[in-house]
Formats: structure tokens, sequence, C-alpha cells
């Protein structure tokens, strides 16, 4: 059992819960997540990591309400107890592996959209902690919707906000932004991290292309076990197939077919996915539809 | 009583558990039992033992099964085996003791595994355990994975007085006996969750949610958590596809999956969370006793189902008893025909399969006479949901975290000798991980033998 020490709404579909778990605090990295599951019967989600304290021996998860699971783990307080929570999953950053003289040499923007700002956030710490400066854009539909924006703001050495609406901070989406920073104040960044939606990332890679700046984006496919048992989260990089929960979740953004991510991402994910599999299956249909009780 | 038969074993009915997921097979009672255990010639020298990977004393513990001693049966088994009521259900007895049984020369071979069953099925209803009576040693062992070999070499070395932690990267232990053998063959709550308490009964813990060289390594296992010795029982791995366009279509399954979602997060079940597209026309592709249990556990969700095969039925490498459990239920079997790609509608759905037919050539290497496709056979039927069923290459996590633990070509675990010792000080392994995919058995007689390699291993260290 794994004990909730806080938590914290940081809009109204999107929670913030520091949970106490020993094992993952002592060895996660930047770049990795973890699988959660709430209790008996529910199922096994995968999130990323948001932060962590590995002297207090917590680590922090960051979810949006989507469906039945999430939505019930929303209702969870402080002091309740996820019964599983396992990792870390996945591979840490790669830029983590590298010499700290040669990674200080490289100007790294971040750009994080909406929820997929939570796992941006330990990559920017991560680099400040080791004394290297990156840029970060944060983007969200509208302002609600905007988070960790003070926490980024100590750790980023320049802040960008977008909102859709105009909300808040400069209106557009976070492409608009990237194109200002580079071809109107010339800034020149050696890797791009994109992490957001799939759409998000598949517009944010096919501009880097086009202004010839490496980028790496974050995946969050289906899974189930998260330890590449499964093959669920099988993701098509360059025209390999690959694992998202062992090979990444991080890959070259440049490679990733986000049509075929976007089709497989809607089976069980969103609410169009689910119908369709509803109408598909008639009488031999099992749930998934997120509509079943 | 004609002495060349078996006594038969009472089953479900076929049409019936078609749509159920209870247990198939109903087993004996004692009195089936005592007549079947009846059968046993008691050889001098009896060949099923050398059939049995664990070497069960079998002609004992039959004999006390004919006398109306069943604990004292169990007790004999569980001098061997700490996964009894496992074996009796799942260990392919026709090809091990069954087959080297003197009443099967003439007439069918003593029905050994279905009286293990009877016993082990007998011992949990009656509250038996198995006993522990070693000194308790000071010594530290962490197996890695609770699957079969896991939970053998666990149980041995407990027996011995070890004080042994398995660590488990799901949320539950047991390995493939609960995500991969499903509840129809294996019933999970009664059966294989007793068979683990028993396990724990002899001192050992299990500590489920780590994920061996991510949650921690092995070398920190040796060197900050004080454990003198690691059995890696990690099991099979990463499934395989075939490589067909297609393949990354939403309805596009591996066996692994398909079977997890409905034997470990219980899709099937009213209540539970997790979801399955469970299909209306399914296809399993492959021939083996996983791709058995992906058609049976479809059928039973509501499809209808076929196995695609590209050899015969002759080469099928599932158990003759699966094969014929799932002709039965109404599973169809595509033999000789090979899938070429997967037909996926504008949505990113299966729609249906191309297949060719085949004809078998000349024998291999392995023996297996090579299929050959027909030329301008190929051919297209409807589908919504294709399982691949193909197998698994080993999961390098273990081997790329371990400093000096080596692998083989195809990425399994170096065992450099019997005993699973590895080209690592204190590292043993043993089971799918270092043969691949294998037989529930056969991981346990890894772990028994590593089991023995670790105590020779921690005794001579100690002097």
């Amino acid at each position: 059992m794994y004990e909730i020490i806080d938590k914290k709404r940081l809009s109204d579909a999107i929670v913030m819960m520091e949970v106490k778990a020993e094992r993952v605090a002592k060895s996660c990295m930047p770049g990795q997540f973890v699988i959660v599951k709430i209790d008996e019967r529910g199922e096994r989600i995968p999130l990323t990591i948001c932060d962590y304290k590995r002297e207090r021996g917590t680590v922090t998860i960051v979810f949006q309400t989507v469906g039945a699971s999430t939505e019930r783990m929303a209702r969870l307080e402080k002091g309740d107890f996820f019964r599983d929570f396992v990792g870390p999953l996945g591979k840490s950053c790669e830029w983590t592996e590298e010499p700290l003289a040669k990674l200080s040499q490289k100007k790294i923007l971040f750009v994080a959209g909406g929820v997929g700002t939570a796992p941006v956030y330990p990559q920017v710490k991560w680099l400040h902690e080791n004394g290297i400066s990156a840029d970060c854009i944060i983007g969200a539909r509208t302002k609600e919707l905007v988070i960790l924006e003070e926490e980024m703001s100590r750790v980023a050495e320049a802040l960008y906000v977008t909102t859709d609406d105009g909300s808040y901070g400069m209106k557009g989406n976070v492409n608009d932004c990237i194109k200002k920073l580079v071809n109107e104040e010339k800034k020149s960044y050696d890797l791009i991290v994109a992490i957001g939606p799939l759409i998000m990332m598949k517009f944010v890679c096919l501009l880097t292309k086009e202004l010839g700046i490496p980028t790496i984006v974050s995946l969050n496919p289906i899974m189930v076990d998260g330890t590449g048992m499964c093959g669920a989260c099988r993701v098509t990089v360059g025209g390999e197939v690959k694992f998202a929960c062992v090979d990444g979740p991080e890959f070259d953004g440049h490679l990733v077919d986000f049509d075929q991510a976007m089709k497989r991402q809607q089976m069980y994910k969103t609410e169009e996915g689910r119908r369709y599999l509803k109408e598909r299956e008639g009488s031999s249909h099992h749930g998934g539809c997120g509509h079943c009780e | 009583m004609d002495g060349l038969k078996r006594v038969p074993v009472r089953e479900q009915d076929a049409t019936e558990r078609a749509h159920n997921f209870a247990e198939v097979c109903l087993g004996y009672d004692l009195n089936e039992a005592k007549a079947e255990a009846d059968r046993c010639l008691k050889c001098k020298n009896p060949k099923c033992q050398t059939g049995c990977p664990v070497n069960i004393d079998i002609p004992r513990f039959i004999g006390k099964v004919s006398e109306g001693d069943v604990e004292g049966a169990y007790r004999v088994i569980s001098e061997y085996s700490a996964l009894p009521a496992v074996c009796g259900r799942v260990c392919p007895q026709e090809s091990q003791c069954e087959a080297k049984c003197i009443r099967g020369i003439k007439g069918e071979a003593v029905s050994i595994g279905k009286l293990e069953r009877f016993v082990a099925d007998y011992a949990r209803e009656h509250a038996l355990r198995p006993e522990v009576n070693a000194e308790k040693k000071n010594q530290k062992v962490a197996v890695i994975g609770s699957g079969p070999a896991g939970l053998t070499c666990a149980g041995d070395l407990a027996k011995n007085g070890y004080d042994v932690t398995i660590f488990e990267a799901l949320h539950e232990p047991g390995g493939v006996l609960v995500y991969g053998i499903p509840e129809f063959r294996l019933p999970k709550d009664t059966v294989v969750k007793s068979e683990i308490e028993n396990v724990k009964a002899l001192g050992v813990k299990i500590e489920t949610n780590v994920v061996v060289g991510k949650s921690v390594t092995i070398d920190e296992l040796l060197e900050e958590e004080g454990f003198s010795a690691v059995f890696v029982g990690s099991g099979a791995g990463l499934p395989k596809f075939m490589g067909i366009p297609g393949e990354s279509a939403n309805g596009v399954f591996s066996a692994n999956e398909y079977l997890t979602r409905n034997n470990l997060m219980k899709a099937f079940s009213e209540g539970y969370d997790t979801p399955i597209a469970a299909g209306k026309k399914v296809a399993v592709v492959g021939g083996g006793n996983v791709a058995m249990d992906a058609a049976r556990t479809a059928l039973r969700l509501g499809a209808e189902v076929c196995i695609v095969y590209r050899r015969g039925e002759e080469e099928l490498p599932a158990r003759v008893e699966e094969v014929h459990h799932a002709k039965e239920e109404g599973v169809e079997f595509k033999l000789l025909t090979n899938p070429k790609a997967i037909l996926v509608d504008e949505n990113g759905w299966v729609k249906g399969m191309r297949c060719s037919r085949m004809e078998l050539g000349e024998a291999d290497a392995s023996g297996r006479r090579q299929p050959m496709e027909v030329p301008g056979s190929e051919f297209e039927f409807e589908l919504d949901t294709v399982i691949m069923s193909l197998g698994t290459s080993p999961n390098p996590l273990i081997v790329s975290t371990t400093s000096g633990l080596e692998a083989n070509k195809r990425g399994g675990i170096v065992a450099t000798d019997e005993y699973g010792g590895t080209t690592k000080e204190a590292v043993f392994a043993g089971g799918d991980a270092v043969t691949g995919a294998a037989t529930v058995i056969l991981a346990m007689g890894a772990g028994k033998a590593a089991a023995k390699g670790i105590d020779a291993y921690l005794s001579h260290r100690k002097k």
C-alpha cells in the first residue's frame, strides 16, 4: 500500500498527488513513469513522474480525469492509499547520461502542452539542479489549464506561457511561440523536448523538422504491464516497431508515426473510440467503452 | 473393470463450458482416484519418475492413494514439488511421466497428472500445508519473479532454512500462472492463491511492484540490501509479432496482452475496470498452448474463433488435450494457412486477413516439415480481431542492468552449469529467462536445480 502524503487540485480536472513510494523515489530519473492501481478492481494506469523527493521517499504524480478510473483516483484524499504503485518504468531522458560539461553546452527548449507540463517539470528541474539552464514554453487551451507555472518559473531560464484563447500569456499555440522565439528573437536551440497531446507533438515536430532542430517527444500510449510483456504500447518509430514502455517513452519525434499512434490511442482512451468499440462489438462487448457499469 | 483403460475424468460439458470461465476438468473423487491408483504396477525401477522434471517419487504417492492415505500421498509429493495443484493441471504429463509409464505400453498410461491434482486438491480442501523443519540459516536470498521457477526455488530454499524474499514486477504474485494461463484451466482464487500461500507458509516473503533492473538492480540487492545470492526467474518477456502489414491496427493484440487483460486484470468479470476489446470474429495466429488459451478465452467472451497455423495438425505444438478441448468447444482450425497481411478499415481497425495456403515440404533441421506457400493460393476473410501468439523473446531488462551477467545470442541468460549458475558470482537463473518460452514444469525443474546450486554455493562460501 502506498500512502498519499499530499493532494492538490491544479484545475477542475487535473490532480497532483505526492505518494510515499520509497523504491521508486530512490531510483527514478527524469523521463521515467510509474503505473498506479487504485484497488483490487482498478486498471493499471501509466503516469509520468512529475517530481520526486529522495529524502522523503515520495513521488509526485499528476493526472487528468478522463474516465471512470481516473475519476475514482481523483476522489482519493491525503491519507488514503493506492494499492499498487510500481516503477520507475521506461528509460530516463537520454541526455541525463551525457557528461555535464558537454550537456551544458546545449541549449534546450522544452515545450509542454497541458497536463504534459507535469513530465517536463522534473527534466527542467534536473538540469537546473545540475547548473544547466533551459527555456520552457507552457501551452494550454485556456488559463485554467495552465499548471505548474510557478514551479516551472523557479527552474527554467525563461518561461513563456501561451493559451489558445488568449486568456493568459501569449495568444496562440506553442508553435506560434516557437516560431517567435526562433525567427523573431533569433534564439537558437540545439534540442527541443515536446511533451503534450499527440496532436501537439505532431505539429511541433513538423515545425522543428523545418527549422532543423532535433526534437524528443514522450509518448503515453495504452499499456497494461509496462514492462514489455504485453506489447499494447507498440509504436512505429523510423519504420520499426518499438514498445514505448521499454524502448521509450521518449523517442526521436521526427521519426514517430504520429497518425498511427493517434489511431491506436483512440481504442480505449477517447470517447469516440469507446463508442465505436461498443458499436462494433454488440453482444460480445465487455466494457472498455467507459459507459457500462 | 478394464485395466487397460484409465478411469475417465469428469469434465464440464463442452457446449456449456464454451460460455463460462469455470474449470473445464472436474477431477477425480476419492473412489475414482483409488481405482486409477490401483492400475499402477508399482515398478521396481519406476520409469515415470525419470520422466518428471522435479523427480517426484510417483509410485510411492500413488501407493498411498491406493491405500486411501491421501494425506500421506500429499506429504510424498510435497517433498518434491511446491505446486502440485498447478502441475496436476498444466504439466504435459503425456510427454513426461505418463509417456514412460509401463502400463502405457499396452493400453493407457496411469493418469498420473489427474492423481496428482486429486491429491493436491484434497490437501487444499483439508487445509494441509507443507511442513518446514529446517534450522534457520542467517543468509538472505533474493528471488526475481514469482512464477513457477521463482516459487519453486524460493520454496526449496526456505525449506533449507534460508531467508528468502521474492520480488515480483506485477501487482499479484504467480507470474504466468496468473497472467497467462486462463481461469478455466487453472482457477486463480482457489488453486493458484493457495499454492502461493503454501510457499509463504514456508517463510518466503513476497514483495510485489518491484521491477528488478528498474526499481532496484541485482548489484544493489547484493551490495546494499544484504542478499547473499540471487535467483533470476523473470520469465519469457517480449511478445513477437510477424512484421506483416496492418499489424499495428486496432484490434491486433499479442496473446500476452489479450490473456493479461482477461486473466490478471479480470476484464471478463463484472466490476473490474480494465477493458478488453474481445472481438466478434477472432483469428488467433499460432499453434501452441498459449494460442489455444487465447482462442478458448475469446470464445468464452462470445466471439467466433479460428486458429490460423501454417503447418498441419500433427505439427501443432500445443498439448493434444488442449487442441481436443478447443475443438470440442467450437474453435475452428485453419491449418496450413499463413497470414500475409491484416486488412484495415479507414478508421484504423482490423477488418480482415489475407492468407495463403501452405503445403509441407522436406523436414528441416528441427525435424519438422517445412511449410511452403502454394503459389496463387491467397484468399481473404473477414475478421475484427487478430491475436498474435508467436512466442516471446527474452526481456533485456535484467541483463542490461546487471554487471557481468551474460546473455546468449537470443537474449536468454547464459547458464554455465546444470544448477543455474551464471557468468556472475552469486547470481543463478532458470526457467524461461534462460531457455526462452517453455513449460511450467521445466521452469520448476530449473528453480529446483538452482535452489540446490545456491545452497551449495552458500554452504561452500561460509566455510
